[in-house]
C-alpha cells in the first residue's frame, strides 16, 4: 500500500452514500450544463457579433422596409467598407414549430460581410449560378437531415409569391462556421429571385449589413449613417451589430436572467447537500484521524489525505457531470428551434472545474480542520 | 390494530425527537427540498403568468378575422371591403353604433426599456370606435380617451410600466409624426395592456396603408354564434378569411414562449427531481445508520418491523413536506406578481405579464416534495427493517 | 502459546544505552472542563528502565491514561519536562513530535483502533509509510510482525472479520512495526475475555523480556498487572508507593 493506496481505500467505506453523493454532485454540473447552455441561447449573438458590421434598420420600427436605394448612397459615405441587404422572409417549412430563420440576400455580398460563413467554392458557384438556389446552415440542414439538392417547398406568410401557392427552393449549399458558436441556423437564399416572384414592396428590404474600415470608429460611423437619412421617407437607426443583438436580447432578457438565477439556486442547492454529506463523512472519521495522528502522521499530512479524498469525489462526479452536460448542449436546442444558441460555451468548463475544486476543498477542509484542531487524544476517545 | 398504529406513532416520535442531534444533516434535507420545489415552482410560474395573460386577453364570444392562410395579425391584410362584408355576418351583437366588428391595423414601433435603455418592439394598434365596445374590459385609469381624427393615443399600463415616454402628457416622435400620450388603460392583465392604441384613421395614412386593416375582432351575441358566423364568412366567395375565437388565437400565440418555459421546465424539473432524490437517500440512509443500534434496540425490545419501516418514511415524508412547504411558501413571496416583460414571437412585439404561483401550483410543488420524500424514505427504511438485530446491536 | 526468538529485525537491547528509558520529572497536567481547571497529574516523577514492564494501576480518574499519553507525546504537560529515549519531548514541535512517536513508540488501544477499511496487513503497514522504506522492505516487516503476534494466516482479513482477541494482536503488530522502543498500551485486555487476554499479556511480556522493548501498560484489572516486572498505583494524580508484582 502506498498513501494514495490509503486515500483510495477511504472509498471503500459507506458505499451506497458514496454513489448516492457522488450521483448528486454529477445531477449538479449536469445541470450547470444546462445553465450555461441557457444562458448562452439567451445572450443569442451577442457574443459573436463582428466588430465591424453595424445593422441599418428603420428609424421607427423593425419590421418598416427601407428602399434599396440605400445601399448605393451608403456605400460612398466615409468610413463605410461595404454595404448589403437582408430581409425577413418568415415563412413556413412544413409546420409552423419549425421555426427558422429565412433570408433573402445578395450573395457575393453577404459571404464576404460574413466570412466566418464558410461555404465551399462549388457551393458558392452553385448559388450564384441557380435562380431558386439556398444556402442553408449546417445546424439547419443537420436538424431536418437536407441535403445538397434537396427542394425545399416553403409556405409564405408575409410574401405571397406571383406563381405557385409556395415558394421553392433548391439547396445547393451548405455552410459551416468558423467558430463553435458561429451562427450556423440561418436559411438563405437570393434577393433576385425574392425580388421579381414577391407581389408587393417592389424595391424594398429589410435591413442593411455595414463593413466600417475602422471599428474603433463605429459609433460615429453609425451617426454619420442616420445623419444622412434624416428628414427622408425612412429615416434609419445604425447601431452596432453587437448592440443590436444584445437589444433584442434584452427583449427576451428578462426570461433569460431569471431562469439562469433559478438554475443557479438550484445548482448550489444540490451540492450544499453533497457537500454536507461529503463534510459529515469527514466527521465521523475524527477517530480515525486520531489513530493516524496518534501513529504519527501530521496535521498537514492528515488534512491533505482528507483534502484528496473529497477533491477525488468531486472531480470524478463533476467531471462525469459536466461531461454529460456537454453532452446534452451538443444534443441542439431542446425546444425545436426557439433558441438556436443553446450550446455549452467552452470556456465555461474553466468555471465548471472552478466550481469542482471548490466543492472538493470546501466540503473536505472545513470539517478536516475542525478534526484537527482536537486534540489527539480527545479525538481517539470518540466513538 | 391499536397497538400497531400507536408503535408507528411512537417510533415517528422518536425519530423525530432525535432530530436536534442530525440538525446539520437534517438542515440541507429541509433547504435541498425546499430548493428544488422553489425552482419548480418559480419556472412553471412563468409559463402559468404567460398563459394567463394570453387567456384574459381573450374572450369566447369574440371571433378574430384575419385573412386566409395568416399566422397572426402582422401578415394579415383586410380590405375595406372585406371588413364591410365580415360587419354583416350573422350572429353579431350590436349596439347603438351598429355591429360591434371592430377592424383593427397592427404595427410596431421601437421604444427604450426603462430596464435597460435598448430599444424593444412595441405593439400600436389602429381601432374604431367599436373596439372599444368589443374589447369591454379595456377601461381608462388616467386621463382620457384618444380623439378620433388626431394624433394622440393612449397607453396599456403594462406598457407604460416597461417603456420611457409613455407618461400622460408626454410626446412620441414617430418619423414625421407626433403624437401625444393623453390617457392611460388598463384590460384584466391581458395583452391590450401592452399595447398603444389610436385611431386607425390616423395611423394608415401615417404607415401608409391605404384603407385597409390587419385583422377584425367581432362581439357575438353569444358564444354559441361563433360557429354559425364562422360558416358563414368561410362559405362567402368573396371573402378568403380564417375565423377563430379570441381565446383560441390568443392560445396559440403564447407557442414559442410556452415551448420554451415547458421544456427547459421538464429539464430541470427532472434533473432537480434526481438530485433530490439522491440527496434524500442520502440523508435518510445516513440518518438510519446513526441510529441502527437504537432502532435494533427497539426491535429486540419487541417492535415490529413495520412501525419500524413506516417510522423511517414518515420522518423522510416529514421532512420533505417541510422544505416543500418552506419552498412553496418562498416560491409564492418571491414571485406571485413578479412583474416581466418578453419577446411574443407571434406579435414580434414586447409583451408584459406577471409570474402567477397559484393554488394549483403550490399544491403541484407540494405533492412532488411528498412523492420525493417517499422514495428517500423508502429504501433506507426497508434497510432498516431488514437488518439483523444482532448485527445492528454491534455496530 | 509460543514466541519465536529470531527474527533479525526485532533485536534485543545492545549496551551503550543508558539503563533509563524515559524520565518524568515534576510533571503536571491541567484539564479545562467547562469553567472550571481540573489537575489531573500534580507534580509527578517517574523514571523507566529500558526493557522494563510496567504497570500503572489506578481508579478512573486518577489519570494514568494521561500520564500514558504525555509518555507517547500524544499530549504536552502543564508544566515539567517528559524525556524519552535522551529526547526532551515536550520540547518538540508538533510536526516534530509526530515524526519522533511514528518512529519510537508503539501503541496499543483498549478498542484497537484499527481503521475498518483497511486489511490486518495494511493496518500493520500503516505507520510504516512515515518510514523512507520501499515497498519491499514493507512487506517484510509486515510480515515479521504478523508472525510475532501468530496471525500471517489472516492477513488479509477485514477487521470486522476478525474476533476481538486478533484484532487486539494486529493492533500489537502495527505497534512494533517500526521496531520502536517504547510500547504504551492502554487498557489492552478491557475488551477481551480472561483467556484471550492471557495471550495480549503473554505477547506484552515476551516483548519485553525477550526483545528488550520497554513496555508501559494501564489497567485496572489487578490480575493484567500482575503479568508486569513492577507496579506502580496512580491516586489524584500522584504516584503511590510501588508494590512488588
Amino acid at each position: 500500500m502506498t498513501r494514495l493506496g490509503l486515500l483510495a481505500a477511504g472509498f471503500k467505506r459507506h458505499r451506497l452514500r458514496l454513489l448516492l453523493t457522488g450521483l448528486s454532485i454529477v445531477v449538479a454540473f449536469l445541470l450547470f450544463g444546462v445553465l450555461v447552455a441557457v444562458r448562452q441561447a439567451f445572450a443569442a449573438g451577442v457574443s459573436v457579433a463582428g466588430r465591424d458590421r453595424l445593422v441599418v434598420r428603420h428609424r421607427i420600427s423593425i419590421i418598416q422596409l427601407l428602399p434599396e436605394s440605400y445601399e448605393a448612397e451608403m456605400e460612398k459615405l466615409p468610413g463605410v467598407v461595404d454595404a448589403t441587404p437582408a430581409s425577413w422572409f418568415g415563412g413556413i417549412y412544413q409546420d409552423p414549430k419549425n421555426f427558422f430563420g429565412q433570408f433573402p440576400v445578395k450573395p457575393e455580398e453577404y459571404l464576404r460581410m460574413y466570412p466566418e460563413f464558410r461555404l465551399p467554392p462549388e457551393q458558392k458557384a452553385a448559388w450564384l449560378a441557380t435562380r431558386t438556389g439556398a444556402v442553408a446552415g449546417r445546424k439547419l440542414a443537420d436538424r431536418f437531415h437536407w441535403k445538397v439538392g434537396t427542394r425545399i417547398p416553403i409556405q409564405p406568410t408575409i410574401w405571397i409569391p406571383k406563381k405557385d401557392s409556395s415558394w421553392q427552393f433548391d439547396l445547393v449549399g451548405i455552410y459551416d462556421g468558423a467558430q463553435k458558436e458561429t451562427d450556423t441556423s440561418r436559411f438563405l437564399f437570393r434577393q433576385d429571385y425574392f425580388e421579381e416572384n414577391r407581389r408587393f414592396a417592389s424595391g424594398m428590404i429589410g435591413w442593411y449589413y455595414i463593413r466600417v474600415a475602422d471599428p474603433k470608429r463605429a459609433a460615429a460611423v453609425a451617426q454619420s449613417i442616420d445623419d444622412h437619412f434624416t428628414n427622408s421617407s425612412a429615416e434609419t437607426k445604425t447601431e452596432t451589430e453587437g448592440a443590436f443583438a444584445q437589444g433584442f436580447a434584452n427583449q427576451m432578457g428578462n426570461i433569460g436572467a431569471i431562469v439562469t438565477a433559478i438554475l443557479s439556486a438550484v445548482f448550489f442547492t444540490i451540492l450544499l447537500v453533497a457537500g454536507n454529506t461529503m463534510a459529515q463523512t469527514v466527521r465521523e472519521r475524527t477517530q480515525e484521524l486520531g489513530v493516524l495522528k496518534a501513529l504519527g502522521f501530521s496535521n498537514a499530512e492528515v488534512l491533505a489525505m482528507v483534502l484528496g479524498e473529497s477533491c477525488l469525489l468531486a472531480g470524478t462526479a463533476g467531471l462525469i457531470g459536466l461531461g454529460l452536460g456537454f453532452a446534452l448542449a451538443a444534443g441542439g436546442d431542446p425546444t425545436g428551434g426557439y433558441l438556436p444558441n443553446f450550446m455549452f460555451p467552452a470556456k465555461d468548463l474553466l468555471l465548471g472545474a472552478a466550481l469542482i475544486l471548490l466543492l472538493g476543498v470546501a466540503a473536505g477542509a472545513l470539517p478536516a480542520l475542525q478534526a484537527m484542531r482536537l486534540r489527539t487524544v480527545d479525538a481517539l476517545r470518540r466513538e | 390494530m391499536f397497538r400497531w398504529f400507536s408503535q408507528v406513532a411512537a417510533l415517528t416520535l422518536f425519530n423525530l425527537k432525535t432530530l436536534p442531534q442530525r440538525l446539520g444533516s437534517v438542515a440541507a434535507a429541509v433547504v435541498g427540498m425546499a430548493g428544488v420545489v422553489a425552482v419548480l415552482v418559480g419556472v412553471l410560474s412563468i409559463q402559468q403568468g404567460f398563459r394567463r395573460t394570453m387567456a384574459v386577453s381573450g374572450a369566447p364570444d369574440v371571433a378574430l378575422v384575419l385573412r386566409g392562410g395568416s399566422d397572426g395579425e402582422m401578415t394579415s391584410i383586410l380590405g375595406r371591403d372585406d371588413v364591410r362584408l365580415i360587419a354583416e355576418g350573422p350572429g353579431l351583437a350590436r349596439d347603438s353604433t351598429g355591429a360591434l366588428a371592430s377592424p383593427e391595423l397592427f404595427v410596431i414601433i421601437n421604444l427604450p426599456k426603462k430596464s435597460t435603455g435598448t430599444d424593444a418592439n412595441v405593439p400600436m394598434r389602429g381601432v374604431t370606435p367599436a373596439a372599444f365596445g368589443v374589447h369591454d374590459q379595456v377601461k381608462l385609469v388616467e386621463g382620457r380617451r384618444f380623439e378620433w381624427g388626431r394624433n394622440e393615443v393612449i397607453v396599456g399600463r403594462a406598457a407604460q410600466g416597461q417603456f420611457r415616454g409613455l407618461d400622460v402628457g408626454s410626446q412620441l416622435h414617430l418619423g414625421q409624426n407626433v403624437w401625444t400620450v393623453v390617457g392611460a388603460f388598463t384590460a384584466d392583465g391581458g395583452l391590450p395592456e401592452s399595447e398603444i392604441w389610436t385611431d386607425a384613421a390616423v395611423l394608415q395614412p401615417a404607415y401608409r396603408r391605404g384603407n385597409s386593416f390587419q385583422s377584425l375582432k367581432a362581439k357575438l351575441v353569444s358564444a354559441g354564434s361563433f360557429q354559425r358566423f364562422k360558416d358563414a364568412l368561410t362559405a362567402d366567395p368573396r371573402l378568403n378569411v380564417k375565423v377563430q375565437r379570441e381565446t383560441e388565437f390568443y392560445a396559440g400565440q403564447s407557442r414559442a414562449l410556452t415551448a420554451i418555459v415547458t421544456i427547459l421546465g421538464l429539464i430541470i424539473g427532472i434533473l432537480m427531481g434526481l438530485g433530490a432524490v439522491f440527496g434524500a437517500l442520502n440523508t435518510m440512509y445516513t440518518a438510519v445508520a446513526a441510529r441502527s443500534r437504537e432502532i435494533a434496540t427497539l426491535r429486540a425490545l419487541g417492535f415490529r418491523s413495520s412501525p419500524v419501516l413506516l417510522s423511517v418514511i414518515a420522518e423522510s415524508i416529514a421532512l420533505a413536506a417541510l422544505g416543500g412547504a418552506v419552498g412553496a411558501l418562498g416560491a409564492w413571496l418571491a414571485f406571485d406578481g413578479y412583474q416581466a416583460a418578453t419577446m411574443n414571437w407571434q406579435s414580434f412585439s414586447q409583451v408584459a405579464f406577471a409570474f402567477r404561483v397559484g393554488p394549483a401550483l403550490l399544491l403541484l410543488g407540494l405533492f412532488y416534495a411528498l412523492a420525493l420524500g417517499l422514495v428517500g424514505g423508502l429504501f433506507p427504511a426497508i434497510r432498516a427493517a431488514r437488518l439483523p438485530v444482532a448485527t445492528a446491536l454491534r455496530e | 502459546m509460543t514466541v519465536s526468538m529470531s527474527h533479525p529485525s526485532l533485536v534485543p537491547v545492545t549496551a551503550g544505552h543508558s539503563a533509563t528509558l524515559a524520565r518524568v520529572r515534576g510533571v503536571a497536567k491541567d484539564f479545562r472542563r467547562g469553567a472550571e481547571v481540573v489537575h489531573v497529574l500534580r507534580g509527578l516523577d517517574l523514571e523507566v528502565p529500558r526493557g522494563e514492564f510496567l504497570a500503572l494501576m489506578g481508579p478512573s480518574g486518577s489519570g494514568k491514561s494521561t500520564l500514558l499519553n504525555l509518555l507517547g507525546g500524544l499530549d504536552r504537560p502543564s508544566a515539567g519536562s517528559v524525556e524519552v529515549g535522551g529526547e526532551q519531548i515536550d520540547r518538540l514541535s508538533e510536526r516534530a513530535l509526530a515524526r519522533w512517536r511514528a518512529r519510537h513508540v508503539g501503541l496499543v488501544f483498549q478498542f484497537y483502533n484499527l481503521l475498518p477499511v483497511l486489511s490486518a496487513a495494511k493496518n500493520v503497514e500503516l505507520p510504516l509509510l512515515l518510514t523512507p522504506l520501499s515497498r519491499a522492505q514493507r512487506k517484510r516487516q509486515v510480515a515479521t510482525a504478523l508472525a510475532l503476534v501468530e496471525l500471517e494466516h489472516r492477513a488479509g482479513h477485514l477487521p470486522r472479520q476478525l474476533s476481538g482477541g486478533e484484532q487486539q494482536r494486529v493492533g500489537i503488530a502495527r505497534a512494533i512495526v517500526t521496531d520502536p522502543t517504547l510500547i504504551l498500551a492502554d487498557e489492552p485486555t478491557g475488551d477481551l475475555d480472561r483467556k484471550t487476554g492471557d495471550g495480549i499479556l503473554d505477547l506484552l511480556s515476551a516483548l519485553s523480556r525477550d526483545h528488550g522493548k520497554t513496555v508501559v501498560m494501564v489497567t485496572h484489572d489487578p490480575h493484567a498487572a500482575g503479568r508486569a516486572g513492577r507496579v506502580l498505583h496512580m491516586v489524584d494524580g500522584q504516584l503511590s508507593t510501588e508494590m512488588a508484582a
